[in-house]
């Protein structure tokens, strides 16, 4: 089967690769917004922890590192 | 009574516990889900043949299908994990619903749209107002209405009951939509695979479509469970920040 013919699909690769050009792309983007918010979540939760590590050690609590 | 503590549902129910699940499934399951979809695009694409009726546009199926499956298998999770988080206020089960949530949607607009493109060179209609198209779109606003009003309450507590409320009670348009193409006369054809009787299609048509639920299921795990581990961690840095603010 040459290539041509193949992605054709006998008049229906239209509504084909659509179909599957939408899902995948709705896939795959799903998978990366939800990989880089739980990466953001993690380096947020570890920032905050290191600030509040170095503002109750050292007691200059004024409101520095702290947003 | 003292039968109730053997079960150490505390430790399952804990974020902790499940948080390092979590991070050991979501590798195996993505994995599993790219796999399995080149599994079943292979054997949907090049081995299954040509429908004499439809021609090559039944291979839509492949997608749309698994898609309007998983939007209405993931639903009823949705509504058990909401009981579950407001009969007995179980944090872990809140996560998961909201966790669930979108993955559901994504998956109600993929069938949706695949219908779409399926049904024009089928019926020679995009769209017709028919139970199961309807019901269907109905779905994907439930899970938009979910979602919606999720995040419009500020407080989390409030915002997590009301959403639940929703959930459960849209959970009676699932078998709306299941039954739709039997209760109604519909333009939509009924299912090919019952759980009664033999499917009516070759065995690589159905291999190709039972390797694609596989995959969407793997993905559905692995998305959502990697959506919970970001909103543990979202939650622990609130009350953090919260513990800190108090001790000033």
């Amino acid at each position: 089967m040459d290539l041509k013919e193949f992605f054709a699909m006998g008049g229906h690769g239209f509504y084909i690769w659509w179909s599957y050009g939408v899902a995948m792309l709705l896939m795959v983007g799903e998978a990366v917004f939800v990989a880089r918010r739980y990466k953001k979540s993690k380096q947020a939760l570890a920032q905050m922890e290191l600030e509040f590590l170095c503002a109750n050690s050292t007691k200059v609590t004024n409101g520095q590192g702290i947003k | 009574m003292s039968y109730k503590r053997k079960i150490p549902w505390k430790k399952y129910a804990s974020s902790t516990s499940f948080y390092a699940l979590a991070a050991r499934l979501v590798p195996i399951f993505m994995v599993a889900a790219i796999l399995l979809s080149i599994a079943g695009l292979y054997t949907g694409f090049i081995l299954a043949p040509i429908d004499y009726q439809q021609g090559n546009s039944y291979r839509i199926m492949f997608i749309h299908v698994p898609a309007a499956w998983m939007s209405m298998f993931i639903y009823l999770l949705l509504a058990a994990y909401s009981i579950i988080s407001l009969v007995w206020k179980v944090k872990l089960a809140d996560i998961m619903a909201y966790s669930l949530a979108p993955t559901g949607a994504m998956f109600a607009f993929v069938a949706l749209l695949t219908g779409a493109l399926w049904g024009r060179p089928t019926w020679g209609a995009y769209w017709v107002w028919d139970a199961r198209l309807t019901s269907e779109l109905l779905l994907l606003f439930l899970y938009l209405g979910y979602m919606g009003l999720y995040s419009a309450i500020p407080d989390r507590q409030r915002a997590s009951r009301a959403a639940s409320f929703l959930a459960v009670v849209g959970v009676v348009n699932v078998p709306i939509i299941y039954f739709s193409v039997i209760w109604w006369n519909t333009l939509h054809q009924g299912s090919t695979i019952t759980l009664t009787g033999s499917p009516t299609m070759t065995g690589d048509m159905l291999l190709a479509l039972l390797l694609m639920a596989l995959a969407c299921w793997a993905y559905t795990i692995a998305v959502s469970l990697r959506r919970a581990q970001a909103v543990i961690l979202e939650r622990k840095r609130l009350a953090l920040w919260a513990s800190q603010m108090s001790k000033r």
